[in-house]
């Protein structure tokens, strides 16, 4: 495909750029590109299930043009997502850019979108500062340090004084650590210690050992989607649960996607997050049911909600545009207020990054099934990285 | 401290089993095999699926898991690997990458990539606890002990096979010299497939036993190669009492480094692989054998 | 011990032939350098290419001209491009400067790792290779005040090439750049291996032994080479950051060790010129199957890979073998 189209350039360049740019007029093409393969698979596959069915429900038309939506693999390589997006930008004529399944992939395709002027959704890495990397950015997913303050505003008023943090080792979980230690300390809490897993290769026995070695009250982990379920079967193991030691965290160990298949383990963790499948409202529950019928049986993430309500903004804005791009359609995003399954949120205009309610929650078993019950909730909160 | 020595002993007896069947076919057939990682991802996820889709118990998910991937392993032996013996290295590593992307694409499609989850039975559960409170207390998860002890027994086992039988003697035989072994009458290539089949085998069950300590995702074959291979360089590849204190030393000094040193991450282990293969190229517990 | 498929010619003619420069040679160079101006969309395409060609290259000098299986050359590949990128957010931002200067580091660890792979098997040199590659990622991990860790090294910004040419969106500098830099460091390789020195070089792959008794320094040979083409590894790794604009961890992937090995086996080893094909071939295939299938383009690599082995090169794609060497000789220790 590709190739063929390589050939026909070197054949008839200026026939093929002219086509091009006719096709253009009336499309409007959103460059997804995501983890497809790799470790972070599941990222790609919950965000493309979500984005598809965001379509399926929405049309696949915006004001009169056709929406296009070409998805493509970067195999979790920021050389390669960066290449994407150039490639997109320019053969393509894509008005949006999207995805973004990690946070060395923002970063690395951030100075594109500043070059290009093409506004970039990121619909899934959650390190505070990439909003702040190219003032083309807009995000749809969550902000670490927002779950982070919550879970530790909730943990001192709830037995739970000294703590060891246990994080994977990059921006993300740097974050979430350095959030939830500062957070806790001015609560009057202790952290006894700061320990970090390499992203390769996690193996958690020697750090829980570690864990449980230094008697806290509860151990607070931030792992990235996916890698919670071994976290959560070594913590079994160990026995930390008969020590005494309690598991918190954000609400990437408990991910839905897999928290099923975690089994009794996971019952009766609390985590803090801005989405659980579980979410009671009417919306909620519409979107949860037509993404499992459309994708047999897979349980929506907070993934796929990130990917869901990006391509919410992208629509939106688009039709507030006519169907430009550029600033005009980067303008349009700012500021979008609208219910999503995760609850209301809106983009921040100032910061370009997500406003939402976070919700305690309790892993408990419904109908058989293992969720994320919500309990508690802190309305809008803002991202804290950004207020200083 | 007696708690990280334990856990890195079961670690160290796992990767062992993974590793054997690796060393033992690069000692006989000089054979660089790098999709042997493939292998105990198949019986990794043969047990998964026997034990979510139809309730096996997962005891009996190991012995099929073993003859499951020796089949696959003989199959494979006599369509595929049988062509590569006479090959340069570069042929049979490029070959042996191709058949481990396959399979992580193949296990990508049919399972998903996410981390597969298993549930052990209760009795495998538990926890003991000796001496708590004291320096040297001991935590010893139940599903490591059990680990250690298959793996003890494996090891016993496959120890007097080598040194008790007759199928042993050839098979050390031709690993000490395949040629002359050849012309005794020994029929080298049949031995190799049987072996082949068996550490193929081993590998299948030492994935279903460590999915549960390893995690299990498609991806498993590539991540865990580099340390099968360590062991297989540093054990040298000319008995199996070299692989396992290379695997043990391995386990060992990778959860101890990890809970004493976690600043330096996985170094102390890819620097004494490194250190060790430069003081003995041929790996550290080699005898003095044909080649 | 395998012959060579093809009849071997006399040697003279053989040796002359492979440094004549042929009349195919400069029109190939030319239509490369056309292509970022022909299909000014895919100049990225051509950049990444032209930068993977030159690391197949050095991968070539280790593995066709001494017979050593690198399965880590992805460490000086890496290094040069954290140095460079390094190198541009801390001294200056000039792109060749950065380049000599990633050369120089790479060079530098090329001469600390020739010492470790002059001994022991295949084995041992394959996992030495790979050791080093994976304690420069755990460096670079682990040193995130310096590297950015996992999230790579961001906020490399470069100067404009000899002050003027700015690297542009449409990346038609960045592709001149790579094949510029390519076609000088290729050029210089090939004089190099086709010289009398280079000769040597065949000696001790095709039988070190041999090559031993009538005099040939061998371990001082493989030394220089490897150092050579840590060198040559090293720059196209320079160019990767510089004209990406930063480095990450996945740099030193297993992966992109094992990509440049398959690139250098559907072009050939032992030729030069076979990185480049390889390198084209791969580029190109890969995003034709990466482009329909996303998700499952490796099992397609994979597959590919097999089958080369499987049914030979020289059967799946036309004979070269007349000004190449066949791959078939018997490396590695027995």
């Amino acid at each position: 495909m590709q190739k063929r189209r390589f050939l026909s350039a070197i054949a008839c360049a200026t026939l093929a750029m002219s086509a091009s740019a006719a096709m253009a007029q009336d499309k409007f093409k959103i460059g997804l590109i995501l983890p497809m393969t790799g470790p972070f698979a599941s990222t790609g596959k919950q965000i493309e299930a979500a984005a598809r069915l965001y379509m399926a429900q929405n049309g696949d038309m915006v004001a009169g043009k056709k929406v296009e939506l070409i998805v493509k693999d970067d195999t979790s390589a920021a050389d390669v997502t960066k290449r994407l997006a150039q490639e997109m930008v320019i053969n393509e004529k894509v008005s949006v850019l999207a995805g973004f399944g990690l946070t060395p992939l923002a970063f690395a395709t951030a100075p594109i979108a500043t070059q290009s002027k093409t506004p970039m959704v990121v619909m899934a890495a959650a390190t505070s500062s990439i909003t702040q990397a190219s003032p083309f950015i807009v995000r749809t997913s969550f902000t670490l340090p927002q779950a982070a303050v919550a879970i530790a505003d909730w943990a001192p008023n709830n037995g739970i004084k000294k703590v060891v943090t246990l994080v994977s080792d990059y921006g993300p979980g740097i974050d979430a650590e350095k959030f939830f230690k500062d957070r806790l300390l001015f609560n009057g809490g202790q952290v006894l210690d700061s320990l970090r897993v390499p992203m390769r290769n996690p193996d958690f026995a020697p750090f829980l050992q570690k864990v449980r070695d230094l008697k806290p009250d509860a151990v607070y982990v931030f792992v990235p989607s996916g890698a919670g379920a071994a976290l959560m079967k070594q913590f079994a193991e160990r026995g930390m649960d008969k020590a005494g030691i309690k598991l918190i965290g954000t609400g990437d160990i408990t991910d839905d996607d897999i928290l099923n298949s975690m089994g009794e383990v996971a019952n009766g963790v609390v985590t803090s997050h801005h989405y659980s499948a579980s979410h009671n409202s009417a919306l909620n529950k519409k979107f949860v049911a037509a993404f499992e019928k459309a994708n047999n049986g897979l349980r929506p993430n907070f993934m796929a909600v990130g990917g869901y309500d990006g391509m919410r903004v992208i629509y939106e804005a688009a039709k507030a545009t006519k169907g430009a791009g550029g600033e005009a359609l980067l303008n349009a995003m700012k500021g979008q207020v609208f219910e999503s399954p995760r609850g209301p949120m809106f983009i921040d205009a100032q910061t370009r990054d997500v406003v939402h309610n976070i919700y305690i929650r309790k892993v408990e078993k419904v109908g058989g099934q293992l969720y994320n019950q919500e309990f508690a909730t802190i309305k809008d909160v803002k991202d804290p990285g950004k207020t200083k | 401290m007696l708690t990280i020595l334990f856990d890195g002993i079961a670690y160290g007896m796992l990767l062992f089993i993974l590793a054997v069947g690796l060393s033992v076919t690069m000692g006989l057939m000089n054979f660089i095999n790098l999709a042997h990682g493939a292998f105990a991802m198949a019986g990794g996820y043969l047990t998964v699926v026997l034990m979510q889709r139809f309730d096996v118990p997962f005891l009996l998910c190991l012995p099929l898991a073993f003859v499951a991937t020796a089949l696959l392993g003989a199959v494979l032996e006599r369509t595929l690997y049988r062509h590569m013996y006479n090959k340069p290295h570069l042929d049979q590593v490029l070959f042996s990458i191709g058949l481990a992307f396959m399979s992580v694409a193949s296990v990508d499609y049919w399972m998903g990539s996410q981390q597969q989850i298993m549930q052990l039975p209760d009795g495998l559960r538990g926890r003991t606890e000796l001496w708590t409170g004291e320096v040297f207390e001991l935590g010893m998860g139940h599903y490591r002990l059990f680990i250690i002890a298959v793996c003890a027994a494996l090891t016993v086992g496959l120890q007097f096979v080598l040194a008790k039988t007759r199928f042993g003697s050839r098979l050390r035989a031709s690993v000490d010299d395949a040629r002359v072994a050849a012309g005794l009458g020994i029929r080298v290539n049949l031995i190799f497939a049987a072996t082949f089949a068996v550490g193929s085998g081993l590998a299948g069950l030492g994935g279903a036993l460590g999915a549960e300590v390893l995690g299990l995702d498609p991806t498993f074959p590539l991540k865990f190669m580099v340390y099968f291979l360590i062991v297989v360089a540093v054990g040298g590849t000319s008995s199996i009492s070299g692989p396992l204190w290379a695997a043990l030393l391995l386990g060992i000094a990778d959860v101890a480094g990890k809970y004493y040193m976690p600043k330096l991450g996985s170094f102390i282990v890819y620097s004494l692989m490194i250190a060790i293969l430069i003081w003995r190229p041929q790996g550290l517990f080699v005898r003095k054998g044909g080649r | 011990m395998k012959k060579f498929l093809n009849a071997p010619l006399d040697a003279r003619t053989q040796l002359l032939s492979t440094v004549r420069m042929r009349g195919w040679e400069p029109l190939i160079w030319l239509l490369a350098f056309a292509l970022p101006l022909l299909v000014p969309g895919h100049a990225l395409i051509v950049n990444e290419v032209a930068i993977v060609a030159l690391f197949a290259v050095s991968l070539d000098l280790v593995l066709g001209y001494t017979g050593i299986v690198s399965l880590g050359h992805a460490a000086f590949l890496g290094l040069g491009a954290y140095a460079s990128a390094l190198f541009a957010k801390h001294v200056m931002p000039d792109p060749l400067v950065g380049l000599l200067f990633g050369m120089g580091c790479a060079t530098l660890l090329g001469a600390l790792c020739s010492l470790t792979i002059l001994r022991g098997t295949d084995l041992t040199r394959l996992m030495v290779t790979l050791g080093m590659a994976l304690i420069l990622m755990e460096l670079a991990n682990k040193l995130d005040w310096l590297t950015g860790g996992s999230d790579g090294l961001q906020g490399v910004m470069m100067g404009p090439l000899l002050g003027r040419f700015e690297f542009d969106l449409y990346g038609q500098t960045a592709a001149w750049y790579s094949l510029t830099v390519l076609l000088v460091l290729f050029v210089l390789a090939r004089r190099w291996v086709n010289s009398p020195w280079g000769a040597t070089l065949m000696a001790v792959r095709d039988n070190p032994l041999r090559a031993m008794a009538i005099g040939i320094p061998v371990h001082n040979r493989l030394a220089v080479v490897y150092t050579v083409a840590a060198a040559l590894a090293g720059a196209a790794g320079a160019l990767m950051a510089q004209t990406t604009g930063f480095a990450s961890l996945d740099v030193f992937a297993l992966e992109r060790s094992a990509d440049v090995m398959l690139m250098l086996v559907i072009g050939g080893v032992g030729w030069l010129y076979g990185g480049v094909v390889g390198a084209v071939v791969f580029k190109l295939m890969h995003d034709v199957i990466a482009g329909i299938t996303p998700q499952y383009w490796t099992f397609w690599i994979g597959l590919f890979l097999v089958v080369l082995v499987m049914v030979g090169r020289e059967r799946l794609i036309r004979p070269w073998l007349w000004f190449g060497r066949s791959a078939d000789h018997k490396g590695g220790a027995q």
